[in-house]
């Protein structure tokens, strides 16, 4: 176990420095930054004394390797919008992303383990057909699309909600909404196809055969193992999710991560937008590590591996 | 309605399941009893419904399954009316089961101990203390080492043999009267297969049990049964008192079994293996007549006949030529 923990931490670091070089790359091919810093309207001149001021003049492997190396310390640079230094700013916006991305994630983790395990109960019944039916149109319709649609009717049509901002926790709802409804479906199939198969397992038919009641063989016996790959992917969802997080965001005006990102970008706020693919990044190769582990814990037959 | 120390009474039990291609008849006619602490050993070769025969008296058949008989007696109660409330009741408890994988019929994620406990929890409610030291108990008499340490463990740390005895172990938590053993031994190394037998026999012995042994392999019924019930296509073709059985086959397809024995040719080192010739019938759709005689060298038109399960005194045998055979021998 030990071993293998190891084993997969230094892949998922491994992951992040790629992930960092390439988003580091991607930043500066999409144009010159010196440029952008300056304004489309500013003469050669100020662009060259913008670009030799931020150090935009240097090799690109200096730039990364000075950039990097001050990240590992935990200097990520100063915003140029914003006073302030960029782990600050993220320090302030990462906890409501975090936590939009884990309550949605949660609600999608109840009910689609609860609407998994009743539809693989009698497959294909009509509670499957019709949950199925919900769980393709749920991954069917882009979330931007759906938030648009949740803020016109029960903000606007309705009234029952407010439809932009992150100050009380009502605003939180819809967009918890529209994220669980995205990230239901892949659990809820999971689920299904995993408690199908323990139903019809041999242990599922001793435990019938000891006398227990139903809900035990279900909840205690064929759950327990169906469960295991949804554990594995639900933390890689979570990832997922906060990727997500920019455009679902932006269109309820939630003032997290990924609303910053969005920002930043327009701004060429550089600093920032290098910044929030790192921690995203990492945020996601923890979220895998986690999930290897969880799965190793819940298989015991990994655990010995 | 029974008081002669019968425990299970099957009688005219017929098993059928949908299929595709029409509904399969698993099960077309099985009649026998279980005596208290008796071991009755099914016997046939696969497909021909001994597995189901349990099922169906446990009702735990697959879903779509029809179960039919003229009668079916726990004790003297009626269980094929029964409930699925008063069969929980009895599975478990007043009927142990082993199956014959002990490779997947535990929980792979559950620690045995846990496995063990939650059988007594169930019938024995308000008994928490009791199941541990009863799970402790049981896996040292099915001869496991250190059981207090084995709890804890997981199936997949323990070999083949070994979850064999913990699932024999299981079935026996709750003290009950009938152990139906399906294929027990089959999927063990030949060593190992010894060993469990032994023990199930010892068990049954020191535990007073009835045993319902199902196998396909009648070296292994003429070592523990007291009676031997032949089966084939979803009948019961022959069943008489396990030495009866051995000196005097009555019906043709028992002895072609025994005929295939390698060791009824003892001694005779190039004797080639015996063979019945052909296949067991389709199961699907109905099947009038002996099941056996397009196998069977003593054919003739009077087998297309239905053929009742003739009782010759305590030798019951379902074959036309039963008497006639036993003029022969």
């Amino acid at each position: 176990m030990e071993r293998y923990a190891v084993r997969q931490f230094l892949l998922s670091a491994a992951v992040l420095v790629v992930v960092s070089v390439v988003g580091f790359v991607l930043l500066r091919a999409s144009g010159d930054l010196a440029q952008r810093i300056a304004g489309s309207e500013a003469l050669a001149a100020d662009v060259e004394k913008v670009r030799i001021a931020y150090g935009l003049d240097r090799p690109l492997p200096i730039q990364y390797l000075d950039w990097a190396l001050n990240a590992l310390r935990g200097d990520l640079g100063r915003s140029l919008f914003f006073p302030e230094d960029v782990s600050t700013l993220i320090a302030r916006r990462l906890p409501i992303t975090l936590g939009l991305a884990a309550l949605g994630l949660g609600t999608a983790i109840i009910f689609g383990i609860l609407l998994g395990t009743i539809s693989a109960l009698k497959p294909n019944g009509l509670f499957d057909r019709l949950a199925l039916g919900g769980a393709v149109l749920g991954q069917a319709m882009p979330p931007f699309w759906l938030g648009l649609l949740f803020i016109i009717f029960f903000g606007l049509h309705l009234g029952w909600l407010p439809v932009s901002g992150s100050e009380t926790w009502r605003h939180f709802v819809l967009p918890t909404a529209v994220l669980a409804i995205a990230t239901m479906p892949t659990i809820m199939r999971l689920t299904r196809s995993g408690m199908i198969d323990a139903l019809r397992a041999d242990y599922v038919r001793t435990a019938r055969a000891k006398g227990l009641f139903p809900f035990t063989i279900v909840f205690k016996h064929a759950l327990r193992n169906a469960l295991i790959p949804v554990v594995a992917i639900a933390a890689v969802q979570l990832g997922a999710l906060m990727g997500g997080s920019v455009v679902l965001e932006t269109v309820f005006g939630v003032q997290g991560l990924g609303y910053l990102a969005w920002e930043s970008i327009n701004r060429a706020d550089y600093p920032v937008v290098q910044a929030i693919v790192l921690v995203l990044g990492g945020i996601y190769c923890i979220l895998t590590f986690i999930s290897d582990l969880l799965h190793a814990a819940l298989d015991p037959r990994m655990r010995a591996q | 309605m029974r008081t002669d120390g019968t425990v299970l009474s099957i009688e005219g039990l017929k098993v059928s399941l949908p299929h595709r291609e029409g509904t399969i008849h698993a099960v077309r006619d099985v009649s026998f009893d279980i005596g208290r602490g008796e071991t009755v050993c099914v016997v046939g070769e696969s497909g021909c419904g001994k597995s189901m025969t349990a099922m169906a008296v446990l009702n735990l058949l697959p879903r779509g399954a029809r179960r039919e008989a003229r009668g079916l007696h726990w004790r003297d109660e009626d269980i094929l009316k029964a409930g699925e409330r008063r069969m929980r009741d009895l599975r478990g408890d007043r009927i142990g089961m082993i199956f014959q994988e002990p490779l997947t019929a535990l929980n792979p994620s559950l620690p045995i101990g846990e496995q063990l406990m939650e059988v007594y929890r169930r019938h024995r409610p308000r008994q928490k203390r009791e199941a541990r030291a009863r799970a402790i108990d049981m896996l040292g008499q099915v001869g496991i080492p250190n059981p207090e340490e084995r709890l804890s463990q997981f199936p997949y740390q323990l070999s083949g043999g070994l979850r064999q005895r913990v699932v024999i172990a299981m079935a026996l938590m709750c003290e009950p009267e009938l152990i139906i053993a399906d294929e027990p031994t089959t999927a063990l190394d030949v060593t190992i297969q010894a060993q469990i037998l032994r023990l199930l026999i010892d068990l049954k012995d020191r535990f007073g049990l009835a045993l319902m042994l199902i196998t396909h392999d009648l070296a292994v019924a003429s070592r523990v049964a007291d009676r031997i019930v032949v089966m084939y296509a979803g009948e019961v073709v022959e069943e008489a008192a396990t030495a009866e059985f051995f000196a005097r086959p009555l019906h043709p397809y028992a002895r072609g079994l025994l005929g295939c024995l390698p060791s009824a040719h003892a001694g005779q080192r190039d004797a080639p293996l015996q063979v019945i010739p052909g296949t067991v019938p389709s199961l699907i759709g109905e099947l009038t007549g002996c099941a056996f005689r397009d196998r069977c060298a003593l054919a003739e038109p009077a087998c297309r006949a239905r053929i009742p399960l003739t009782d010759l005194g305590g030798h019951k045998v379902r074959c036309i030529r039963a008497d006639a055979e036993e003029g022969a021998s």
